[in-house]
């Protein structure tokens, strides 16, 4: 007699973020429920107060670390997971909240609370994959949905996600876009950045400003170039890095490169 | 004596982290305590020393539930800061915008979140094995409003398309009369859903709130307007800091909020409902009547029905917003920076939700304030655990445990709004 068939567990996993990454699952209204019943949705306290504990098939990780009992909750979420793949630019490179990696984090937390003794927080905002082993890191803040629903479809098939790692450039020109910078001289990321949202900014009249972070290998010096012929100066090149995907490590280099 | 201890480590289906801890002696509650630990992210100091222009965009990531508020209380602050008022379309395309966020935040909370309170299951999946037609009703509708966000946003989660001043681009006519036929569809499943919420059972209980939220002279509140009270209160959103305090607690990452006056308010659905009943749209004010609501609503559970009349509402105002739709000449206004301060209140999906920004003579931010609705209703959220779960000590553990958590939720916190996972632990001493 075979054994019955057991459904993949899947596993949703919260760290420092907005929730928006984990909210793209629930924005699959035609999917959500074929997803549901493809697989057991084991723990995702955002949907459900049902809660398996033991072992996951597969485990979406939101968010980076800030604390020191996150750092530790990690490298348990990644015990517990066969596979672990990460959701979103905080997870990925550490997020907006990453710029406390280039401040004091004394004056931050001062700055926001009257007794930041009450605070324990560290003082830099890492990605998931600088403390445990990552299976696959999925892009943008946020995610997008489509390509979230093709790495969980992949990953239970046991087969690498088809994602492409090159540029929002690249995307525009399939898409059909004017290019921005070169027919308004709007200033743009699109030739650095790592594609996934479809070309969106530029498709609506607005030049990438790096929510995917940086494409697999990203040429930032010509693009400076570019950029600062449009009028750009050293203090707006340091800062058009240093936003959503700022510790990234292409970003980080090429803002550091310019005086703030 | 006997002491009885529950705990449960997530209280699911809100946003973000937290604990409740609910103290019961001798028969009764003895204090009630909303503790959350959502990792800061500093967002008020992170915006030092960025562009004026930058903050709708950082501000949205506070929020992937509600990106759109703080969009726009960016926006506006920072066109209070610079002189600049955005009229006509613009003005049309952000209530607009609203109306999408408002429809997916608040469906998302009534199906997927709140629902599964009032009919006993662990989620909205569960709960589809036997609603499936409530919840597939749901999620279209929700969707419907993601469509909005969508075609006139860029996308669902932090839309690329809002910048201070008005837009990047502004839709064509037939991008926005496309939606009108799905509009049309979701108002109608916005009327189901106002029934089928009311037809709930309902704990019978009250409470004396004070109620805070925005009122405009024509309309029902999204964008502008005097922060009132059922009170007296009638101030202006320049008024607003010296009007509430805010306070840090060892237990919480998120600033409480208070009057200044003393004592604690409510800011969100209810208290929007309580303050422009007659703002509401023919269609909302008699759907709201038909499932038994007065005028107000002062009992927290029936929160899920005034959310439900609220998403015929925006459905119904999208509507309009479409049908009168004209191009405007220019996307955005132009702004000047300039060395200002600048302030202004809209409301979120779960409230009034302030900021205020000091820009220097280049606009750069040096000094922001932030303060979101949920941490302005913790204060009563902890009251209403309080004086409203003394009446149902008499229940088994599970389902005291179960209804604490249902009062959390009337409120549908968001904790990374606040700071965010509620880990529940009360104490029967």
């Amino acid at each position: 007699m075979t054994a019955p068939h057991r459904r993949p567990r899947l596993a949703v996993w919260k760290f420092a973020s907005c929730d928006g990454c984990q909210l793209s699952l629930l924005d699959c209204e035609d999917e959500l429920l074929a997803v549901a019943g493809a697989i057991d949705i084991a723990y995702f306290p955002e949907a459900t107060r049902g809660a398996v504990s033991g072992h996951y098939d597969l485990s979406l990780v939101e968010g980076s670390i800030t604390t020191a009992h996150d750092a530790e909750r990690i490298r348990q979420v990644r015990g517990r997971s066969a596979r672990l793949v990460t959701i979103g630019a905080c997870a990925t490179s550490g997020g907006i909240q990453a710029l406390r990696n280039f401040a004091d984090i004394r004056d931050f937390t001062a700055a926001v609370y009257a007794r930041p003794d009450y605070i324990s927080t560290l003082a830099t905002s890492t990605p998931i994959a600088g403390h445990v082993a990552v299976d696959f890191e999925l892009r943008g803040c946020p995610v997008n949905k489509r390509q979230l629903l093709e790495v969980i479809c992949a990953f239970l098939a046991g087969r690498r996600p088809a994602v492409a790692a090159h540029s929002v450039c690249m995307e525009c020109k399939l898409k059909g876009n004017l290019c921005v910078m070169v027919a308004h001289g709007t200033a743009c990321l699109g030739p650095v950045t790592h594609a996934g949202c479809g070309a969106l900014c530029p498709a609506y009249h607005r030049g990438c400003y790096g929510c995917y972070g940086p494409q697999e290998t990203p040429n930032t010096a010509s693009l400076g170039g570019s950029l600062r012929a449009l009028g750009m100066d050293e203090r707006a090149l340091h800062r058009i890095y240093r936003t959503f995907n700022a510790n990234a490590e292409a970003f980080r280099c090429e803002s550091d490169r310019h005086a703030d | 004596m006997p002491t009885r201890t529950i705990r449960v480590d997530t209280l699911a289906r809100v946003e973000g982290e937290g604990a409740l801890k609910v103290v019961i002696r001798d028969g009764a509650v003895e204090s009630a305590q909303l503790r959350i630990f959502e990792p800061p992210r500093l967002f008020e100091a992170l915006l030092r020393g960025r562009a004026y222009t930058e903050a709708p965009d950082i501000t949205a990531r506070i929020c992937g539930i509600c990106p759109v508020a703080y969009q726009m209380s960016a926006v506006h602050a920072m066109e209070n800061a610079l002189g600049v008022t955005v009229a006509g379309p613009l003005r049309d395309l952000r209530r607009l915008l609203y109306c999408g966020e408002w429809i997916e935040s608040h469906t998302l909370h009534i199906t997927m979140l709140h629902a599964p309170d009032f009919l006993g299951y662990d989620g909205a999946i569960a709960m589809a094995r036997d609603h499936g037609d409530a919840v597939r009703r749901g999620l279209a509708l929700k969707k419907a409003g993601n469509d909005i966000m969508t075609v006139l946003g860029g996308r669902e989660i932090h839309p690329i398309n809002v910048r201070v001043g008005g837009f990047y681009r502004a839709p064509r006519k037939r991008e926005l009369a496309a939606l009108a036929g799905r509009l049309e569809r979701a108002r109608d499943a916005a009327l189901e859903m106002v029934r089928w919420t009311s037809g709930f059972e309902f704990p019978d209980r009250e409470r004396d709130y004070t109620f805070v939220a925005l009122r405009h002279p024509e309309e029902y509140p999204f964008n502008e307007g005097r922060i009132v009270s059922n009170r007296g209160l009638d101030i202006p959103a320049a008024d607003y800091e010296a009007n509430f305090a805010q306070m840090q607690v060892a237990r919480s990452t998120a600033l409480h909020s208070r009057l200044r006056e003393g004592g604690s308010y409510l800011t969100g659905p209810l208290a929007r409902y309580h303050l422009n009943f007659d703002r509401l749209s023919p269609i909302a004010r008699e759907a709201a009547r038909a499932a038994g609501l007065g005028r107000s609503c002062t009992n927290p559970y029936r929160s899920i029905v005034v959310r439900a009349v609220e998403v015929l509402y925006a459905c119904d105002e999208a509507l309009r917003i479409i049908g009168r739709y004209e191009e405007p000449d220019e996307a955005a206004v132009t702004l000047e920076p300039r060395a200002a301060s600048g302030l202004a209140a809209t409301e979120a999906p779960r409230g009034l939700l302030y900021h205020r920004y000091r820009l220097d003579a280049g606009g750069t931010i040096t000094e922001a304030r932030i303060v979101p609705p949920t941490s302005q209703n913790q204060a009563a959220i902890e009251e209403d655990l309080a004086s409203l779960i003394g009446g149902f000590l008499e229940l088994p553990q599970d389902a005291l445990r179960n209804r604490c958590e249902q009062t959390v939720r009337n409120y549908d916190p968001c904790i990374s709004c606040a700071t965010h996972f509620l880990r529940l632990e009360s104490v029967r001493l």
